[in-house]
């Protein structure tokens, strides 16, 4: 027996510490759970060696498969900075004067974030871009009463499910409008589709299909001032494209996972949400403010906690607590290192090397179904051949040659294969020249 | 003698130079095909050196406080060590490059991992089935009375149970996830002694109400010995029973939520299975049910038979919380710590943790009031109400002063100048014994003098009231509010 635990045993006057259980009614006590023996570092490390090795990751294969998480260029400090102690093992910084420094960096995601969105108000955190869209499409029934919302019918499933469940308590029903010619949001329909009950509108550039929707300039006009309007992002895209705040957004969402995050088996990401400032109070989550202390010195605070679950409680603007904080720590270094001209070129890359993959996809005389419209990192392609036959061609050249569209979106032709194809700037000429040997076998 | 470093750090915004960091592709040339009308301008937020960057960011850690530098007991937050291990196998290569939507045959060591964690789970919890899916403690909330929403509309019961009853002691989380999910939720009274009253308690759950939701130990860190007889009470009219794990710690290994009675489980793993906090995040509250509620899971769940599935068959499920499978980099770690302790490792903790809150509580009742019956689980709450105590507040500004984290303070809301401690098991008697003094001292001294402190840190006390009366949130809005 350690001495502490003599010490404490003894200060307790106590025998055994299972003492301490006596209030557990012996009827629902148990013996054991049933694990197995604790092991040490060295045997879990072989372990864990050996069921990492089952696994096959993009830097084993030529992937360009994205469809809302992207394989990216993660620079070497991040790891280094986020792994400082006094970050990682911090919690919500309830004492703010011993927290300054996660609260000056929060602020900074914020602000950062900010200018990129060209929006008002960040908060320092939801999930990811799903809850995000969730957690907007119930501030805009706070804000408007209505209980009706526009999304595009053609989405992830793994966003639109989740945003069903957040639509259900509240009792919004989601409408959904398809696509036009040019895979952008059928403006015909958005007008139609409109009524007394349309409380706001969600549209995303790009979109599902990577397509720059160019419609994103019409929404205000067409939805006008009272209804909100959500802008989804893909946040590594808006150092050449327009952003939220431009076409006045009243919210904006979007994965915080291409700045700096990796993979990860698709966790943890970062939700990205941003609104004006009139909205401030209607907003979901944790937001650092800047502030002064007592002697006037500058500092930082959580702000406007009256929004959050352990003030409000049952009137709380979401039940947020643990947040995902260290990614939009990620993020933040991720910005500061690219700054203005490297988000502009890496912003460029992954939209010049796109259209690089796509013209050689022409030369094959395989189908674009949106040829002409503009896409940032992300296409659709269209071969003739079973998914069968095409997976087959691609994994005997080790590549991942996109995302496979099924019937669940609405693709049920078992003689051609829909593949979502990402190209980023990870994506090297060597994995080119394998598309490109990919495509010959299966045109 | 304690004193945290201080710098006068400028904002990453207003630190400009030029970019160091060389991107792939760096110096091909692209004719790209913008639309009209969205070509980006000016971007704002400037270029700067990586070192730059790396300076900035060393400074403000050091202005920070973590688990890893001192005693952390912030109750109900489980701040318990992280081991480092956790980190370097969340980072293997095989883990960290893997895409969630890969093909199954290249991602079975990570269904392997993931399924083994959700069967220590089932062990540790006595549910009969798991999700990983859900990324906090909170979500997971929102995750189970998503199940509790679809199993009464399910049963045509919905429309008349329109009502989830929470403890007054409750988090505000569980609450709050009640209104997300479209419940109403009713507050049960507390007897003095900390536990639900009994009475009050028969009154609220009846044939309106859809689930009863408790933490147990609750947030005063008394186990709840009536919980077998609510758990009947509640079934006998109808309602589910969800447990908040938050307080898991307190209990692991002792009982479980099923022996318990309970239908639905969140757990938080960042709190009871050493995942770090990352300064408020990431965390990952996986959801345990009973077999009756299996098949409302989210999907998709994991399969085995003879090989790793996702398998989106799942006949009622809720459908989806997260967009993938969960905080995957969280449940690595967690599956590494529960690897690494075992049986005897997880018991070990849990009766450490209840060792250090009861002789800490025995030190402090000694000169402050601590409510609620004397056997105390994983932390207690002490209340300097008493007229000639300082102040919660003050008492949390001179520890941190003195380079020792604060409890939580001012919660749970039904004890007044509440100072919630939850040593954990990685705390020693030399640190516990120091907390005690250190809280002490505040005990002789001047309240003018209490409320100068901090003095040894980066700042003094926050001016709360003015940062949230004119919030300013980001640089560009604090711009703004200079210039008016």
């Amino acid at each position: 027996m350690d001495n502490d635990l003599y010490e404490i045993l003894k200060e307790l006057e106590i025998k055994d510490p299972d003492e301490l259980f006596e209030d557990i009614p012996e009827s629902i006590r148990i013996k054991n759970v049933g694990l197995p023996k604790g092991i040490s570092e060295d045997e879990v490390r072989e372990i864990a060696g050996e069921y990492a090795s089952m696994n096959r990751s993009v830097n084993d294969m030529h992937s360009f498969l994205g469809f809302g998480i992207y394989n990216h260029f993660v620079p070497a400090a991040i790891g280094n900075i986020i792994s400082r102690n006094e970050f990682i093992t911090a919690y919500t910084p309830y004492q703010a004067e011993i927290s300054q420094g996660i609260m000056q960096a929060l602020f900074e995601y914020q602000s950062m974030m900010a200018e990129l969105l060209q929006m008002d108000v960040v908060n320092s955190s939801l999930y990811d871009s799903s809850a995000a869209l969730g957690e907007a499409i119930r501030m805009m029934h706070n804000i408007t009463g209505k209980n009706e919302f526009i999304i595009p019918q053609m989405m992830p499933n793994h966003k639109k499910m989740v945003i069903r469940n957040y639509a259900k308590g509240p009792g919004i029903n989601l409408v959904e409008i398809p696509f036009d010619e040019r895979g952008m949001f059928d403006i015909e329909a958005l007008k139609e589709a409109i009524n007394d009950n349309t409380g706001g509108i969600y549209l995303e550039y790009p979109n599902m299909y990577g397509i720059v929707d160019s419609n994103v300039r019409m929404i205000r006009e067409i939805i006008g001032e009272e209804r909100i309007f959500v802008a989804g992002v893909n946040p590594i895209s808006l150092g050449v494209i327009s952003p939220p705040g431009a076409f006045d957004a009243d919210i904006a969402i979007g994965d915080g996972q291409v700045l700096g995050l990796g993979l990860n088996f698709g966790g943890p990401l970062l939700g990205v949400f941003a609104t004006k400032m009139k909205y401030i109070r209607k907003m979901p989550g944790r937001i650092m403010g800047a502030a002064k202390d007592m002697k006037g010195n500058p500092a930082y605070a959580m702000i406007l906690q009256t929004r959050e679950q352990h003030i409000r409680r049952e009137k709380a603007t979401s039940n947020i607590t643990s947040n995902e904080a260290l990614m939009s720590l990620s993020s933040l270094v991720y910005l500061s290192l690219l700054g203005d001209s490297g988000l502009r070129k890496i912003g460029e890359i992954n939209m010049g090397r796109t259209q690089k993959l796509m013209s050689m996809v022409k030369e094959f005389g395989i189908n674009l179904p949106y040829n002409d419209s503009p896409v940032f990192n992300e296409f659709l392609m269209n071969i003739k051949g079973s998914k069968t036959f095409v997976n087959r061609i691609a994994r005997k050249l080790n590549l991942i040659p996109g995302y496979y569209l099924g019937k669940e979106y609405g693709f049920t032709n078992r003689n051609e294969t829909n593949l979502v194809v990402n190209v980023t700037e990870r994506n090297t000429d060597k994995d080119f020249d394998v598309y490109r040997e990919f495509l010959t076998r299966v045109s | 003698m304690y004193h945290q470093a201080v710098f006068d750090e400028p904002l990453i915004l207003e630190l400009k130079g030029r970019r160091t960091l060389k991107l792939p592709h760096e110096d091909e040339k692209f004719d790209l095909n913008i639309p009209t009308g969205m070509e980006r301008n000016e971007i704002g937020i400037g270029d700067r050196e990586e070192f730059t960057v790396v300076r900035h960011f060393v400074k403000l850690s050091e202005m920070n406080f973590g688990a890893d530098t001192d005693f952390y007991p912030l109750g109900s937050c489980t701040m318990k060590y992280n081991p480092k291990i956790n980190d370097e196998i969340s980072s293997l290569p095989g883990f960290k490059y893997l895409h969630p939507l890969q093909d199954e045959n290249d991602i079975q060591g990570a269904l392997k991992l993931m399924y083994e964690l959700s069967e220590s789970l089932k062990k540790i919890t006595g549910m009969d089935a798991i999700t990983l899916q859900p990324l906090a403690g909170a979500q997971g909330e929102f995750t189970g009375l998503s199940i509790v929403r679809a199993y009464f509309e399910d049963k045509g019961e919905l429309e008349q149970r329109r009502e989830v009853v929470v403890p007054d002691s409750a988090h505000g989380s569980n609450p709050a996830s009640a209104a997300m999910a479209g419940f109403e939720a009713i507050e049960v009274p507390s007897y003095p002694d900390g536990t639900v009253n009994m009475e009050k308690f028969k009154e609220a759950v009846t044939e309106k109400t859809a689930a009863f939701m408790i933490t147990n130990p609750n947030t005063l860190g008394i186990f709840e010995d009536k919980i077998v007889e609510m758990a009947e009470y509640a079934h006998s009219k109808g309602a589910l029973l969800y447990y908040d794990g938050a307080n898991l710690n307190g209990i692991m290994t002792k009982t479980n939520p099923a022996k318990m009675g309970f239908d639905i489980v969140h757990l938080n793993l960042h709190k009871t299975f050493s995942t770090p906090h990352g300064g408020g995040g990431p965390g990952s509250g996986p959801v345990g049910v009973v077999e009756k509620l299996k098949d409302y899971l989210p999907v998709p769940i994991i399969t085995y038979d003879g090989k790793y599935h996702l398998s989106y068959n799942v006949p009622k499920t809720i459908g989806k919380v997260a967009s993938f499978y969960g905080n995957f980099g969280v449940l690595v770690r967690a599956w590494t710590y529960i690897k690494m302790m075992g049986e005897e490792g997880l018991r070990d903790a849990c009766e450490r943790a209840v060792l250090n809150s009861n002789y800490m509580k025995k030190k402090i009742e000694q000169f402050m009031p601590v409510p609620g019956k004397p056997l105390k689980k994983h932390e207690f709450v002490a209340s300097s109400h008493d007229g000639n105590l300082p102040k919660a507040g003050d008492i949390a500004k001179h520890l941190i002063n003195k380079g020792v984290h604060a409890p939580t303070i001012y919660f749970p809301l039904i004890v007044p100048e509440a100072l919630m401690i939850e040593p954990t098991e990685s705390a020693t008697k030399r640190e516990m014994d120091k907390f005690i003094e250190t809280v002490k001292e505040t005990l002789t001294m001047k309240h003018e003098e209490l409320e100068q402190e901090p003095t040894n840190l980066k700042i003094t006390r926050i001016d709360d009231v003015d940062a949230s009366r004119n919030p300013r949130p980001t640089y560009r809005i604090q711009k703004m509010s200079e210039k008016i």
